[in-house]
């Protein structure tokens, strides 16, 4: 063990040297070196996954940010921009030589301009509490995934957060007007601006999602939208998936754009009503919450339709809320499933593939199939409007093996997803959990492409290194284990056996 | 109406082969955008490579080949009450979806309905290696891998040459009503910025010569509310207006001045510019035509909080597209030769340095 030893020496003495550079000028509390200290910074929301930083450095100014990234890249150390750390795939799980730069203290709301309905925030603000700030103005911010309470506006631009309304607010990328943010080598730029649309090619959807490789965000400008005069949610139990499914499809020939669309299965059904007691049918196989918003009158309007259709497909049971408390309390249940689920297993293991809407029965078969191969139970929440589907796949870290056993379940559910047409992540990105899959969907041409992207913005590649996009060798060899995977290769088929004919 | 994507692959190889640089063009109705470029671009033609690949109502997505003309994907999302929600200028039959992702083009309904991009899901590209990439892919929700496709929007085809485009569509409003008030312009722009505050269904809201023009689509009930809420005339064959905005057939793009294009904070006041004006997107986009100064003209979008572009007309041998800040200038600089590193795709057509 004497490498490792000397290894170890020399770790300790550039940790010291570095936080003592860094102290020069950030307060020396803000600058973290000891191990116990580090601790809750190994992990983001994956805990899964878990590396100790060298350092980790909370600034509180842009200029400390943009000093502590100069002295980095030009020592050539890594750096790891953490917001609230409420991630779901590793994007955040610190570099072992590396500092994390986080971004906690950039906590401040700048503006709320309620004239041309827009919000100009620090990074670590939390996305709940821009609406809460545009709500005494009658505004709010769109995106509201699950962790909206904790999770930050700047890891939400780098993951290009989504949540349970984005078929009809869109995701984050639909929803921010400028970013302004650190280059690795500490220089600061703004993209977008106060308008639509900026001329030539589009920076900020490029830098939208792009999981901390490409700059820190240090300042975005979003978009409010009105809150809704109202907004009502129809439950509606099925005796089937496939029944469920097509009344997804019905409610959108209808030509409703929900601003909700949630399918439970059976299991996170029966997994949800016994943690949050919302009055779920429990005999049901598939749960559907349809909400609607909008006006009084658009919401009577859309509300009958959608209780009308549910009742015609043969829903087992439909309830529509009739009360701000009891909308609350419906859609608690879906919102707690993952605890919920957490409850019923020592552990869990959230996936997120998107996969057309039409290939949900199939692929639950399969899963279903996949379940029994593997001995591992798995439970179905699915963003029906827009396809996103997070199976849960409930595993004990315990005993020996079943946590391998979950990954690789995980893995060919992913490989499923692409398969049908669809994608590997819908909305918690790639990080380090999913390198493994990124071969699924991109050929190495693409991942040559995405690397030579990233080189544009970060010459060395010391931002978030080891994330997002694999290494050519990785994606050869993950070719090389299992032959059948050629990245979206029946696309093509899919869409000549489903698609509306047109020459 | 066929794929020539392998014609197409084998043209971008001969052309990086020979040193030749490439102009990239659909149903060239839109040349007169960008700056004027040199003739010793040989052109590589994507009119003929056409047609929708697949759509599917249900899923509300569309994929077609670059060079579709818009009037064909209308008409067949039209037979499934669906619609482009990002309302592209059709100018003339030939018009291409691919130029319209690339040229970032949208309607009136741009702050509600979103723009192109905003509906792009997934696009396939020939990089100036002559590789044929897939990035995003064909379902709402993806985040493997960067947003190349959505990056493609306003690059003007300098990144490579789009091949196929997979859009998000949706479904027709019920119903739609248009109400017409008059006022100043400064009037109107405080009347759009404070209706589009309200959780009302208004989806446009256009000032010109005097009217504000204000567009309600939803549920028929929620429309007719919201009108008897706001008052004002009902407007007339109200859907030709908004065609003929959205495809720039409206009297006012009738000029032959220069046309200037400003995309600013849409509360700004009204800027002191001589008319013909014309407000669009709830004051977010304002037209102007003719003779103006490029750097005041800067200079009062700038001070909006925004950006201007030199549409059409006007000396296009200078820059014609709003100046960035020399690091974000170098910075795309190095993304586009990441994409194309021998420059072959329309070098100068987004900007002189690009």
């Amino acid at each position: 063990m004497q490498t490792s030893t000397v290894s170890s020496a020399e770790r300790s003495s550039q940790r010291q040297s570095l936080a003592a550079r860094f102290a020069e000028f950030i307060d020396p509390h803000y600058v973290i070196a000891d191990q116990e200290t580090l601790k809750p910074y190994e992990c983001d929301g994956l805990s899964a996954y878990c590396e100790e930083a060298l350092i980790v450095v909370l600034p509180e100014t842009v200029e400390q940010a943009q000093q502590v990234l100069q002295i980095c890249h030009a020592e050539g150390v890594p750096v790891v921009a953490r917001g609230a750390g409420t991630g779901l795939c590793a994007g955040a799980m610190p570099h072992s030589e590396g500092v994390v730069l986080s971004m906690a203290k950039f906590n401040k709301i700048l503006e709320i301009d309620t004239q041309s309905r827009a919000a100009r925030v620090q990074p670590g603000v939390r996305n709940l509490a821009i609406s809460e700030a545009a709500a005494p103005v009658g505004l709010y911010y769109g995106p509201d995934p699950s962790s909206q309470i904790a999770c930050s506006i700047g890891g939400n631009v780098a993951e290009n957060s989504g949540g349970v309304h984005c078929l009809k607010y869109g995701l984050t990328v639909h929803n921010l007007l400028s970013v302004q943010f650190l280059t690795m080598d500490g220089e600061l730029l703004t993209i977008g601006s106060e308008g639509l649309d900026s001329c030539g090619m589009d920076l900020m959807a490029l830098f939208t999602g792009s999981e901390g490789l490409l700059g820190v965000v240090t300042e975005v400008r979003v978009k409010l939208l009105p809150r809704p005069e109202r907004a009502q949610v129809v439950v509606a139990g099925f005796d089937s998936v496939t029944k469920a499914g097509d009344a997804v499809g019905e409610i959108i020939a209808q030509g409703i754009i929900p601003g909700g669309l949630e399918m439970m299965d059976g299991f996170a059904i029966q997994a949800a009503e016994a943690f949050a007691k919302a009055g779920y049918p429990l005999d049901a196989q598939a749960l559907l919450l349809c909400e609607v918003d909008g006006t009084n009158e658009e919401v009577d309007e859309h509300i009958a339709t959608v209780e009308a259709l549910f009742h015609k497909l043969g829903a087992t049971s439909v309830r529509t809320s009739q009360s701000e408390e009891e909308r609350a309390r419906l859609w608690a249940g879906r919102k707690s499933a993952f605890p919920a689920v957490g409850r019923i297993s020592p552990d869990y293991y959230c996936m997120d593939g998107t996969i057309p809407r039409g290939q949900l029965s199939h692929v639950l078969l399969e899963m279903q199939k996949m379940s029994e191969h593997y001995g591992l139970r798995v439970a179905n929440v699915f963003h029906a409007g827009d396809g996103n589907l997070h199976p849960l796949i409930l595993f004990d870290a315990n005993v020996p093996g079943e946590l391998e056993r979950t990954e690789e379940f995980g893995g060919k559910i992913l490989e499923l997803c692409v398969e049908v047409g669809g994608c590997i992540t819908g909305e918690h990105g790639v990080g380090y959990e999913k390198l493994r899959q990124m071969p699924a969907q991109f050929s190495d041409a693409e991942i040559i492409q995405f690397h030579e992207l990233k080189r544009a913005f970060d010459r060395k590649e010391l931002l978030n290194p080891g994330k997002g996009i694999p290494t050519l060798r990785s994606c050869q060899e993950y070719r090389s284990l299992d032959m059948n995977i050629t990245p979206n290769a029946t696309v093509e088929s899919q869409q000549g056996s489903q698609g509306v004919a047109h020459g | 109406m066929a794929d020539l994507t392998s014609q197409l692959v084998d043209q971008v190889r001969s052309a990086l082969d020979a040193g030749q640089k490439l102009r990239i063009e659909g149903g060239a109705t839109k040349s007169f955008m960008g700056r004027a470029t040199e003739a010793e671009q040989e052109t590589i033609s994507l009119k003929q490579h056409s047609g929708i690949v697949s759509y599917q109502p249900i899923e509300l997505v569309m994929t077609a080949r670059a060079g579709t003309p818009l009037v064909e994907l209308k008409a067949a999302l039209e037979e499934q009450n669906q619609m482009l929600a990002f309302e592209p200028p059709v100018f003339s039959e030939a018009s291409t979806l691919g130029g319209t992702l690339a040229t970032n083009q949208s309607g009136p309904g741009r702050p509600w309905w979103g723009s192109v991009r905003d509906h792009v899901l997934g696009v396939r590209l020939i990089n100036g290696k002559g590789e044929h990439l897939r990035f995003g892919g064909q379902v709402m929700k993806n985040v493997a891998g960067y947003d190349v496709s959505r990056l493609q929007a306003g690059a003007f085809g300098g990144l490579g040459v789009i091949s196929e485009i997979s859009l998000k569509v949706l479904p027709k409003p019920a119903v739609q009503r248009t109400l017409v008030t008059e006022c100043t312009q400064s009037e109107a722009l405080v009347l759009m910025n404070k209706r589009s505050g309200e959780p009302k269904p208004i989806t446009a809201a256009t000032w010109y010569k005097g009217r504000l023009y204000t567009r309600l689509a939803g549920a028929a009930s929620a429309v007719e509310a919201a009108a008897k809420a706001w008052g004002g005339d009902e407007l007339d064959d109200a859907q030709n207006f908004w065609l003929s905005l959205a495809d720039q057939q409206h009297e006012f793009f009738t000029t032959d001045a220069p046309l200037w294009r400003m995309s600013v904070n849409s509360k700004s006041p009204a800027f002191n510019l001589a008319e013909p004006t014309l407000i669009d997107w709830g004051g977010a986009q304002r037209w102007y035509a003719g003779e103006h100064d490029w750097q005041q003209m800067v200079s009062i979008a700038k001070h909006a909080g925004g950006q201007v572009s030199l549409y059409r007309g006007g000396d296009r041998s200078a820059e014609v597209l709003h100046p960035q800040a020399e690091a974000i200038q170098k910075l795309q600089q190095r993304l586009k030769a990441s994409f194309d590193p021998a420059g072959i795709f329309n070098p100068g057509r987004a900007y002189s340095w690009l």
